[in-house]
């Protein structure tokens, strides 16, 4: 969006925490997974007891080389890991192992970039480093109970973070950033990326700089739980932090949590003890060395990345640049038109549902198409359907619908509902005797030449069919019948 | 001096195996010993004699039958107790981890059962292995078999005198900056700290996690190799054990070391370290010589830095790794007003005077603004200390110092000045900064006090240590004196 | 020396309660072992690599398989305090 003269420009960096997908923790075998009971998936080492020692997982950091060579960056031969120590209950240890950067101690990667598309224009923001951690437990606050809860399950579980530098404009490029983001980590098989589930987790730091060019007070903004979120958090901070300006109140440099429900973002009620992580390099785990063997390993276990998988599908089906954006939103949705497209080849009418009907449908209910029942090979057979005539387009669209919902094939919701076309001339001639006996003022008004009134007829023989009526049979009868 | 059925573990292994004895006779004979003398001495925190007694009765029916046994079946072995004893207490010598029982072996644990060894009891230490006397142990101080009044070493002091009082024939000990081979020093037995790396540390509950080593403790040389061999070897659960063949440290005793080359330490004979001290060690050198060593003139120049660059090191890393006591998940809950109230007694009144003394020092260390001038200094002067050592090792292929300036001190004498006490450690710090294996082995008496020679070898050559001092002990008799409690 | 407020923030980061008699005697101890560690100051340590692991190791990595956890009874059985399987602290102020 353009900035208005005489208004702050709004610079805002990310820092983003991706949930790594394997099946065992950072430093030990305990399983990641999603709802288990409280604390039945640790162990000595993810709960930090007396004597307990770490062993890196491979995967986690071969993940975190594939997001790096995805998005770029410059992977240092040589990293290490750090202890970052700060008490807080939901961390066994009361430090955090975590990968560092400072003089000599370089992270796993640093550099690198990530397209955006803002305003029609292809932009890149700037990534400063890529860095893998361990996550903390959870803590649980009871209502009305004198004490808080705590879940070890997640102690452990292998994250990523990934730090953009402040090139980030405005609350939709934001938005803009996370969604290609979210998407890169999902085509590399890297991570889940969905933030209702905490996969996928953003704090944003936002500051406004005036037109004198100085640089206003950053506040971080935590606890957005969705792409959403981000965007109307920072919007409220934008404002927030512009009106301050303009009453010449300062920002106060601090965190600030979004309220989702209240939609607004408040300061922690006490004054925030000044930070002092005393990082120091962790001795229980020995350093990193990524060489060009490795990182060639990794580059030939990367999955197809959305930019290519996209050039892929347009030359390979010939589809248009928006229809080939759209299948590619996800790895699911992309996978499930080349799947559908292996049963049913014609590739455009493929892309055309998807895109059209069944993206509608997954809109309408907020969810995602690797998440409803329909699959490839059913929407191939209702499609198949609509080729050899047992389906009008319009059926379709509805016994779309009732497959999912119902969790059945085409040919089964067809059959409950005697849904099948009528494709059988003679008795769609005897329904057209009907109409057109029924109706000579629009007859009179078709053979003057009025295309329109043609349209009247068939639908009258939609109605009397209950919709079942094969619409290029009816109209061939009606044009033969009328005698225009 | 009473009899024990035991002077040696492999005696022991050979006569259960001629069924000369059993391994219920050498238990009972065991805990006989431990009645007399243990009121003294207390050198263990916790005894499991019944569990003793079931194991033994099962080993000496496996004897009787004949069976293959494992190399260790039926030994007594006493353990320092900061290693994690599945179902058993494990108290690291602190009030904060009174009551707590370990859900895990640690891995040296596992692999003493494995080998047979009966682990009879755990064994009192400074707290959190903090100290050169076990003075600092939450629950009182051990005493030195040669003579009460003084302190046995520490901070494994609890191991070493049980070793010597004739409790146990081995004993597991873990050494951070000399935690071992003092105690072994002043209680006239034998201690070696294995090359960083070479034990794996699982389960050794940290105090220094890249300084620390766990190792055995033992009447002689052969025994010292015994055990070494029971617990060394790559462990998958700890990333910093080295994937280097097990040392086979028993096999290698038989070559003589004639022609090897002895490097001495010129500046360890300088002020502060006791005439007798540095009597018993010149003694010691020519014995070697006569053995056919050469004798070489080796320095460390940075010695003298290793101490104080120690003294920044560990203090930081224990400081993280003391943080997790902190009455959330197990141990110690003092009450406090809030949460942070809580953690904050909970730890005043969980850790002792010197567990504060060093977690105040490293979080100070490593703190913002004192980085570069404490901790990052202190990790410079250890690259020296370990450059030292390799130039010395171009000379000679074992290094020689005193274990410790003087003999052991009285209880008391030195517990109000920290600085005095650190001093204890002088020679072996720098071998823990370096990472190298040290074997501390009596030597001679310094006014009817036992003194310790150290040889240090170069990384992961265990083997050469222990076939010098093997040698050593064939032509002495320093390992055979027995102290009036024995 | 160093000063008693140093002290009392060293200990707040280390969540340590001193008594007024432990800040005083740390502010003398610790002012003396720094003053000895002040040492090191005195060596040419600008061209020399810091070193924070003995053993020159590196790439140990384990392979992403699942391994058995604890026993729930076992884990909480040690707690302080604990409910309906999860450990009880002290109330943490919930910033939401």
């Amino acid at each position: 969006m353009a900035t208005p003269a005489g208004a702050p420009r709004t610079v805002v960096g990310l820092e983003i925490h991706v949930q790594l997908l394997t099946a065992s923790k950072m430093f030990c075998g305990c399983a990641v997974s999603f709802g288990a009971p409280p604390n039945t998936l640790v162990c000595p080492v993810c709960l930090g007891l007396p004597g307990a020692l770490p062993v890196l997982n491979r995967r986690a950091v071969d993940l975190g080389l594939r997001t790096a060579l995805a998005l770029g960056c410059r992977i240092h031969p040589r990293s290490q890991f750090h202890r970052k120590n700060y008490f807080y209950p939901d961390l066994p240890k009361n430090y955090q192992i975590s990968q560092y950067e400072y003089a000599g101690h370089p992270p796993l990667a640093t550099g690198g970039a990530l397209e955006i598309v803002t305003e029609g224009a292809r932009r890149l923001v700037r990534i400063r480093r890529v860095h893998l951690e361990e996550d903390t437990g959870r803590l649980v606050h009871a209502e009305g109970a004198s004490g808080s809860l705590v879940d070890f399950n997640r102690s452990g579980v292998p994250l990523m973070e990934i730090v953009t530098e402040p090139d980030l404009r405005s609350p939709a490029e934001a938005r803009e950033f996370l969604t290609a983001l979210r998407r890169l980590l999902q085509f590399a098989e890297v991570s889940s990326g969905r933030m209702e589930e905490g996969t996928l987790r953003c704090d944003a730091n936002v500051s406004l700089v005036g037109d004198d060019g100085v640089p206003g007070i950053r506040t971080e903004v935590k606890n957005m739980n969705s792409i959403r979120a981000v965007e109307r958090a920072l919007a409220y901070e934008v404002a927030r932090q512009a009106e301050a300006r303009r009453r010449g109140e300062a920002v106060v440099q601090e965190t600030r949590h979004w309220d989702e429900r209240r939609g607004v973002t408040f300061g922690s009620r006490s004054k925030e003890e000044a930070q002092d992580y005393r990082y120091f390099p962790e001795p229980d785990l020995v350093p990193l060395e990524v060489d060009e063997a490795w990182l060639e390993r990794v580059r030939a276990s990367l999955p197809e990345l959305p930019a290519a998988r996209r050039d892929r599908l347009m030359a390979a089906f010939g589809l248009g640049g928006a229809d080939a954006d759209r299948l590619t939103a996800s790895p699911a949705m992309a996978r499930f038109f080349e799947e559908t497209v292996a049963a049913f080849p014609d590739a455009r009418v493929v892309a055309n549902w998807l895109v059209g009907e069944v993206a509608a449908y997954l809109n309408e209910h907020g969810t995602e198409i690797d998440a409803i029942t329909l699959t490839p090979r059913r929407l191939a057979d209702l499609l198949r359907l609509i080729e050899d005539g047992t389906l009008s387009g319009r059926l379709a669209k509805e016994i779309l619908v009732a497959m999912i919902k119902d969790d059945l094939d085409a040919v089964a919701v067809v059959e409950a509902r005697g849904l099948r076309q009528i494709s059988d001339e003679a008795a769609l001639g005897r329904i057209v005797e009907e109409v057109l006996a029924a109706h000579p003022g629009p007859v009179a008004d078709v053979r003057a030449g009025k295309d329109r009134a043609l349209g009247f007829l068939v639908g009258q023989v939609m109605k009397a069919t209950g919709g079942r009526a094969n619409p290029e049979a009816v109209n061939r009868l009606l044009r033969e019948r009328v005698g225009s | 001096m009473p009899e024990t059925p035991f002077e040696t573990a492999r005696g022991l292994v050979a006569a259960y195996r001629a069924q000369r004895t059993r391994p219920s006779e050498a238990v009972e004979a065991a805990l006989a010993q431990v009645e007399r003398h243990e009121p003294r001495v207390r050198a263990f925190l916790h005894l499991d004699a019944e569990r003793a007694r079931t194991e033994a009765a099962a080993w000496d029916r496996r004897y009787a039958a004949g069976e293959d046994t494992p190399p260790l079946a039926g030994v007594p072995v006493a353990l320092k107790d900061n290693l994690c004893t599945r179902g058993a207490p494990t108290t690291c010598g602190s009030r904060i981890l009174e009551g707590w029982r370990p859900p895990y072996d640690a891995t040296v644990v596992a692999r003493l059962r494995t080998a047979g060894a009966i682990l009879l009891g755990k064994t009192n230490l400074d707290e959190f292995a903090m100290g050169s006397s076990t003075e600092n142990s939450a629950f009182g101080p051990t005493r030195n078999p040669w003579d009460l009044s003084r302190v046995p070493g520490g901070s494994s002091g609890g191991s070493a005198a049980a070793v010597a009082a004739g409790f146990v024939p081995l004993a597991l000990g873990s050494d951070t900056g000399g935690s071992i081979r003092l105690p072994a020093g002043f209680c006239g037995v034998v201690g070696l700290k294995p090359t960083y790396g070479r034990v794996s540390r699982y389960g050794l509950v940290a105090f220094a996690s890249s300084l620390d080593q766990i190792g055995p403790l033992a009447r002689d040389v052969e025994d010292c190799a015994l055990l070494l061999d029971a617990i060394a070897g790559p462990d998958p659960l700890d990333t910093t054990s080295a994937r280097v063949p097990p040392p086979q440290a028993r096999a290698a005793l038989g070559a003589a070391p004639r022609g090897l080359r002895v490097g001495v330490v010129t500046d360890a004979f300088g002020a502060g370290v006791a005439p007798g001290v540095a009597a018993a060690i010149r003694e010691a050198l020519r014995t070697l010589e006569g053995l056919g060593l050469a004798i070489e003139e080796v320095a460390l120049p940075t010695l003298e830095a290793a101490l104080p660059a120690y003294y920044l090191l560990a203090p930081a890393e224990a400081s993280a790794n003391l943080a997790r006591y902190d009455g959330m998940r197990y141990g110690l809950r003092a009450a406090g007003a809030d949460l942070v109230d809580t953690y904050r007694q909970t730890r005043r009144r969980g850790f002792g005077p010197e567990v504060k003394r060093r977690i105040m020092l490293g979080t100070y260390a490593l703190s913002a603004g004192y980085y570069d001038a404490y901790y990052l200094r202190a990790q410079k002067v250890r690259t020296l200390v370990a450059r030292d050592f390799e130039r010395a090792f171009a000379r000679a292929d074992v290094v020689v110092m005193p274990v410790a300036p003087t003999p052991a001190f009285a209880i008391g004498e030195r517990a109000a000045d920290p600085l005095q006490m650190y001093l204890a450690d002088v020679f072996t710090i720098p071998v823990n900064l370096a990472g190298l294996p040290g074997l501390a082995l009596p030597c001679g008496f310094d006014g009817g006090l036992p003194v310790g020679l150290q040889l240090i070898g170069r990384p992961f050559d265990e083997a050469t240590l222990l076939r010098v001092g093997h040698a050593y002990q064939q032509a002495t008799d320093w390992h055979r004196r027995r102290p009036p409690v024995a | 020396m160093i000063d008693r407020d140093t002290v009392e923030h060293v200990a707040r980061l280390a969540r340590l309660a001193l008594t007024e008699e432990e800040r005083e005697r740390f502010a003398e101890q610790l002012g003396r072992i720094l003053e000895y560690a002040d040492r090191l100051s005195a060596l040419p340590l600008d061209d020399v690599p810091p070193t924070s692991h003995a053993l020159p190791m590196t790439n140990v990595l384990r392979d992403d398989a699942v391994a058995p956890s604890l026993p729930r009874d076992e884990v909480l059985a040690q707690a302080p305090a604990r409910r309906d399987g999860f450990f009880v602290v002290p109330r943490v102020f919930d910033e939401g």
